[in-house]
Formats: structure tokens, C-alpha cells, sequence
């Protein structure tokens, strides 16, 4: 029955998968951090550059950006990213739009997480004399963190099945394997549910592991 | 109630919808589909290539698969305000046929063996090979093997995009793009020196009024397609196709439509196909 499995490197196409959610997770873990302290800084305009990035990327179609990505930083605009084979400028490209993507969530809900802190311990913050940032880092953001591990783990498999729309470029992860074998193979309904069950294995142990995490660290108040 | 009950009769319940909504949908699997009532009839083609079979935005269907589908169509007795044209993407076309959806398929349809394990196929009605369009100006690509050192592009999974990987071009650099538009977007700004996938489709391309003029078919035989009427296994559609694509052949019609779809981008055709051969 799964014979026709010789031949494709499915454990290669899922390592791609895994590479580009762990870098894509990376840069929006900071990118969503700065963008959260952004939108709940004292300074106007990075106020609402926060709100005005969020409200834009949150609405874009993931497709739409990462297509962009391609088609318009790269061979219109010629971006490369530091590369000049297509294989490594996709890749990046992809972690870029990744990125963008998914820092808006990431954002929101460290935004959230800031909001359980109570607001007596920023003014006592203040009090003792603390700049924003120093609040921001010591007081606020590692309680904020860890209340946010639930969300954020959503975030993360929301980004590795998100990774999928990378074939729309060229990434050679799982998605674009599973569109070569369905055009090669004629067993649909087989390879879809080979590709699913790959996907489960990736996201139920990020699932459980972290939902334990965040039992683990939360903030009892 | 206790909590946990709650969610195991939560469970039983969704899992019963479930296997019942599967079941109904299996039921009707493998039936012809149905408009005994009318005089209709249901065909796959493709939306999204123009020159093989392409949706306008007025809503009229062009291209030369459509052509060959209206011509078998009014051959089996049916005018072609009876024809309900359905879009047949690739990965979908066993499918749709196996479930009965339409009655048959010519949405640049190659056969294979195992595409012919799962369906029947009509014809080949056309013998198409894999090719490169290029810029008109480039004047570097002359041969096959001038494609080793290019940038090209095809269609993500598609079999001519594997071909360059495993075959044609090994060291040539591979985009791969949801659509043949994206490449074209490349091909235009010099990002991509040439787009591959079967002649036909290229030269329907080529053929488009913003693009022509702007470039040509490298003209290399990189592989054989033979396009065919793909038709639920065992029906007995097949013979009637076969009938009337050797009519269509023999009365010319054949002939006016490849000059129709694919003349203005000076594509070199093949002579029609022989019904049930197969050119490897």
C-alpha cells in the first residue's frame, strides 16, 4: 500500500518544515516582543506604528505576503537577502514573510499577558525610580511571558502548519513534496493523510509540551 | 452532569456525525452523473491556461481543449448550450471522474500508467512535448543544454518542474510558482530566463495579446505528452470519444482549431495524434 513512497525524501521535505518554523518562531518571538513594547510605550508615534503594523499584517492574507516576498522584494525590487541561488533566497524570503506574519500574533498575545500584570507594580516600579525599559524587562515582560506560554504555543502551531503556504514559492517543505506526489501518484485521499499525520507528529508534541510548560510557570495571583 | 461525561457524549456524538456524513458521501460514490432529466452534459477542462482552456471574465470558455470538447460533445448529441464546463485542476481530475462529478475530462489530460490504473482515456488527441519559452531577444538558449546554467521556472509539483530537477537541467537553478503568471512576472523583468512545461500551454501563453511579441518557444522536445479524454473506468464513452475524435480529425476541425489556439505565437504542432497511440 505505501510502496509508492520509494523514492521521495519525505524526511528531508519535513526537516524543511521544521527549519523554517524554528527560524520563523525565532524572529517573531523578538519581533512580536519589540512590537508588543511598542504598543504600550509612552511614545505616541511608536504607539501607532505598533497599532497600525499589527492591524495591517493581522488582515493580509498569509499567502498575499509571502508571494509578495517573491514577487515583489525579490524580482522587482531585488532583494536577496544575502544569497543568490534560488533555493536559500526562497528560504529566506519565506522566514522574512513568516516573520512579518506571524509577530502580529505573537504581539497581541504578549500584549495580553502584559495586561494580567497588575498596574500596582508598574507604579511601584516607577516609584523606585525604574526607567520604561528597566520596567519593561524587569518587572513586566518575564511575568508577562509567563502567562502567555498557552497562547504563544497556539501561535507556534499555528506557524508550523502555516509553513506550508512556503510551497507557494518554491520552498521545497512538505506541502511542495505532497503536490509533486499527488501529481505523480494518483492516491489523493493516501497522501493527504500521510502529510496530516506528518504535521500531527510535528504539532501534538509542541502542543503537550508546552501546555505543561505553562502549568508549570504561571503566575499564581 | 459530571464534566467528563459531558466530553465523551460530546465525542460519541461528533464522531457518529462524522462517520455518518462520510458514509452518505460514499454512497454516492461511483455514480454517473446524474441529468437523465435533461440533455446535459458535464466536462472537465482547465480555468487557468490560456490556449488549452481558460474562463474569461465575460464567462465564456476558450482554448483548444475546449474546442475538442465542444466538437466530441456535438458528436454524442449534445449542442453546446448543454455543455456545463467545471473546472478540473490537476490533483482533482481522478476524482472527479471516479465520483461521477462530470462526464469526461480534457484538461491537458497526459496519459500515464498510473493515471490509467484509476481512469480510461480517449484519444490521445494531441501530442504535446515539454519546452522552454524564453525572451524574444535572449539569444543563449539554443539547445538543452544551455538550460544547465539558467534560472528557470515552472509550476510548483508539476511533473515538468520535476523533469528539470531529475533529468533536463540538474544544476539549473528552479523557481517554483502556484501559476505560470508569477513566472511570467519573472520571465518579463529578467529575474527568470526561461519558463518550462508542456508547448501547448506555452505557446497558448505567447499567444496572449499583452504578451506578444515579447517572447518565443525554444522549440526542444524535452519529453512526450500525450493528451487524452479522461473517462470514468469502463465507460462506455471511450469507443463514442475515440469515434468522434477521428471524425473531428478527418473533417478538418482538428486542423482549424490548433490554428486558432495556439497559430499567432508560431507554434510547430504535431500531426494529429492516432487514436490509441502512445508516443514514451
Amino acid at each position: 500500500m505505501f510502496d509508492f513512497l520509494d523514492g521521495y525524501d519525505l524526511l528531508g521535505a519535513f526537516w524543511l518544515t521544521v527549519q523554517l518554523t524554528f527560524w520563523s518562531a525565532l524572529g517573531s518571538l523578538v519581533w512580536g516582543t519589540l512590537l508588543a513594547a511598542m504598543r504600550v510605550g509612552p511614545v505616541p508615534l511608536m504607539r501607532a506604528f505598533g497599532t497600525a503594523y499589527v492591524t495591517i499584517v493581522r488582515n493580509i492574507p498569509l499567502t498575499v505576503i509571502i508571494v509578495f516576498t517573491s514577487l515583489g522584494l525579490f524580482q522587482t525590487l531585488g532583494v536577496s537577502l544575502g544569497a543568490d541561488r534560488f533555493t536559500t533566497i526562497n528560504f529566506r524570503l519565506a522566514v522574512l514573510g513568516l516573520t512579518a506574519y506571524t509577530s502580529a500574533f505573537v504581539c497581541e498575545a504578549l500584549r495580553s499577558g502584559i495586561n494580567t500584570v497588575p498596574l500596582g507594580q508598574v507604579e511601584a516600579a516607577r516609584a523606585i525610580g525604574l526607567s520604561f525599559p528597566q520596567t519593561l524587562r524587569i518587572v513586566v515582560l518575564p511575568q508577562a511571558f509567563r502567562s502567555v506560554v498557552g497562547p504563544l504555543a497556539n501561535v507556534l502551531i499555528a506557524l508550523t502548519k502555516n509553513t506550508t503556504v512556503a510551497a507557494a514559492i518554491g520552498v521545497a517543505e512538505a506541502a511542495l513534496l505532497m503536490r509533486e506526489m499527488i501529481e505523480n501518484e494518483a492516491q489523493l485521499i493516501l497522501i493527504s493523510a500521510i502529510f496530516a499525520f506528518g504535521f500531527i507528529c510535528l504539532t501534538l508534541p509542541t502542543g503537550l509540551l508546552l501546555g505543561r510548560l505553562a502549568r508549570k510557570v504561571a503566575v499564581k495571583r | 452532569m459530571n464534566p467528563l461525561r459531558t466530553t465523551r457524549t460530546l465525542v460519541a456524538s461528533a464522531t457518529a456525525v462524522v462517520l455518518a456524513l462520510g458514509s452518505a458521501s460514499l454512497a454516492h460514490g461511483a455514480m454517473p452523473a446524474d441529468h437523465s432529466d435533461d440533455d446535459r452534459i458535464t466536462i472537465g477542462i482547465k480555468f487557468d491556461q490560456p490556449g488549452i482552456g481558460l474562463k474569461t471574465p465575460d464567462g465564456t470558455y476558450t482554448g483548444f481543449d475546449v474546442d475538442v470538447a465542444t466538437y466530441v460533445a456535438g458528436q454524442l448529441g449534445h449542442e453546446p448550450g448543454e455543455i456545463v464546463w467545471k473546472e478540473a485542476k490537476s490533483a482533482d481530475r481522478e476524482t472527479m471522474l471516479q465520483r461521477g462529478d462530470v462526464d469526461f475530462i480534457a484538461a491537458s489530460y497526459s496519459i500515464n500508467d498510473e493515471r490509467a490504473e484509476k481512469v480510461d482515456f480517449a484519444g490521445p488527441y494531441l501530442l504535446a512535448h515539454q519546452d522552454v519559452l524564453i525572451r524574444a531577444d535572449d539569444d543563449s538558449i539554443k539547445q538543452p543544454s544551455d538550460l544547465n546554467d539558467k534560472r528557470l521556472c515552472s509550476v510548483t509539483g508539476s511533473t515538468s518542474a520535476q523533469n528539470v530537477k531529475d533529468e533536463i537541467a540538474p544544476d539549473a537553478q528552479l523557481q517554483e510558482y502556484g501559476g505560470y503568471s508569477e513566472c511570467l512576472t519573472g520571465l518579463e523583468n529578467g529575474v527568470i530566463d526561461a519558463l518550462t512545461t508542456d508547448d501547448s500551454i506555452l505557446a497558448g501563453y505567447a499567444a496572449q495579446e499583452e504578451f506578444e511579441g515579447k517572447f518565443k518557444l525554444g522549440g526542444f522536445e524535452l519529453s512526450n505528452e500525450n493528451y487524452g479524454i479522461g473517462v470514468q473506468k469502463g465507460s462506455d464513452l471511450k469507443d463514442k470519444i475515440n469515434t468522434a475524435l477521428e471524425k473531428m480529425v478527418e473533417d478538418g476541425s482538428w486542423d482549424e482549431a490548433v490554428e486558432k489556439n495556439f497559430g499567432p505565437a508560431g507554434y510547430q504542432n504535431e500531426p494529429a495524434p492516432q487514436i490509441g497511440v502512445i508516443v514514451e
